[in-house]
């Protein structure tokens, strides 16, 4: 296996009504074993995927978005969710899920994973990427 | 340059596969490397050997398993994807209790971590989808 790569999962869909937000969480799960430096970018609907407070019952879907708050076991610390995303679509900050992750640097104090970020950064950490899987 | 493909809707109803298809075929004729496509979300029912489009339309499957057979290409399908949407392979079909299988030539099943994997071991990922 070669360098470690810097790996981003963009997810762009909301979380039910297609299955593309379950199934890139599947990829994401996966990818974790391949020690590799891990992103997720949350923008469009794709913000609505970390919102607290969802209840699938009536559709017959599993509620997945306990998994995201996992994902700090599995060594994923950085989530950017993009402002103006939530902005558009009537949300803050105050509307998403708590997901934090153990900094192995800082005697593994817990840390928010969840960084909100303007869509000009949002454009930097893509740039910076070496692999962007697109959801 | 190494370039791993990624093709993640279903065949006839969008064009991602017909495009990753073109993509495939123009890159190993310029000289690039193609190890490998994986499929992904509906991408995996373009494995399904069962499909039988009309005589004068391009037929989606048969064209990835004539580019595997002559260019070495390695199609790989998930399995998560793919046991959700009835493709399986005779192993998978024996061990699931189904009557048939339906993996086209050239094809195999295999888990995400090959998709992965691909992107780790190539200088390029190219996306066909949504």
């Amino acid at each position: 296996m070669s360098d470690v790569k810097k790996f981003l999962y963009v997810n762009r869909k909301a979380p039910y009504g297609t299955i593309y937000a379950l199934e890139s969480l599947e990829v994401v799960l996966i990818g974790a074993a391949f020690e590799q430096d891990v992103a997720l970018a949350f923008l469009d609907d794709g913000v609505f995927q970390l919102t607290k407070g969802q209840n699938t019952e009536e559709i017959g879907m599993k509620n997945f978005s306990p998994t995201f708050r996992a994902l700090g076991d599995y060594d994923v610390q950085k989530l950017y969710v993009e402002r103006e995303s939530l902005e558009e679509r009537g949300l803050s900050e105050d509307d998403l899920i708590e997901v934090v992750y153990e900094d192995e640097d800082d005697d593994w104090a817990e840390k928010p994973a969840i960084r909100v970020i303007s869509r000009a950064e949002m454009s930097d950490v893509m740039a910076e990427a070496d692999v962007i899987l697109s959801f | 340059m190494k370039i791993g493909v990624l093709v993640s809707e279903g065949p006839y109803t969008h064009e991602a596969a017909d495009s990753a298809y073109k993509f495939v075929t123009a890159a190993l004729a310029a000289g690039h490397e193609v190890p490998r496509v994986f499929f992904y979300h509906d991408g995996v029912n373009v494995a399904t050997r069962l499909s039988v489009p009309p005589q004068d339309e391009r037929h989606i499957q048969r064209n990835w398993t004539t580019l595997a057979k002559e260019h070495g290409v390695d199609l790989v399908v998930c399995i998560a994807a793919a046991q959700r949407r009835g493709i399986l392979d005779e192993n998978e079909a024996k061990r699931q209790g189904k009557d048939t299988d339906n993996l086209a030539e050239g094809f195999r099943i295999s888990g995400l971590g090959q998709l992965i994997e691909m992107a780790i071991q190539t200088d390029r990922l190219v996306t066909f989808g949504d």
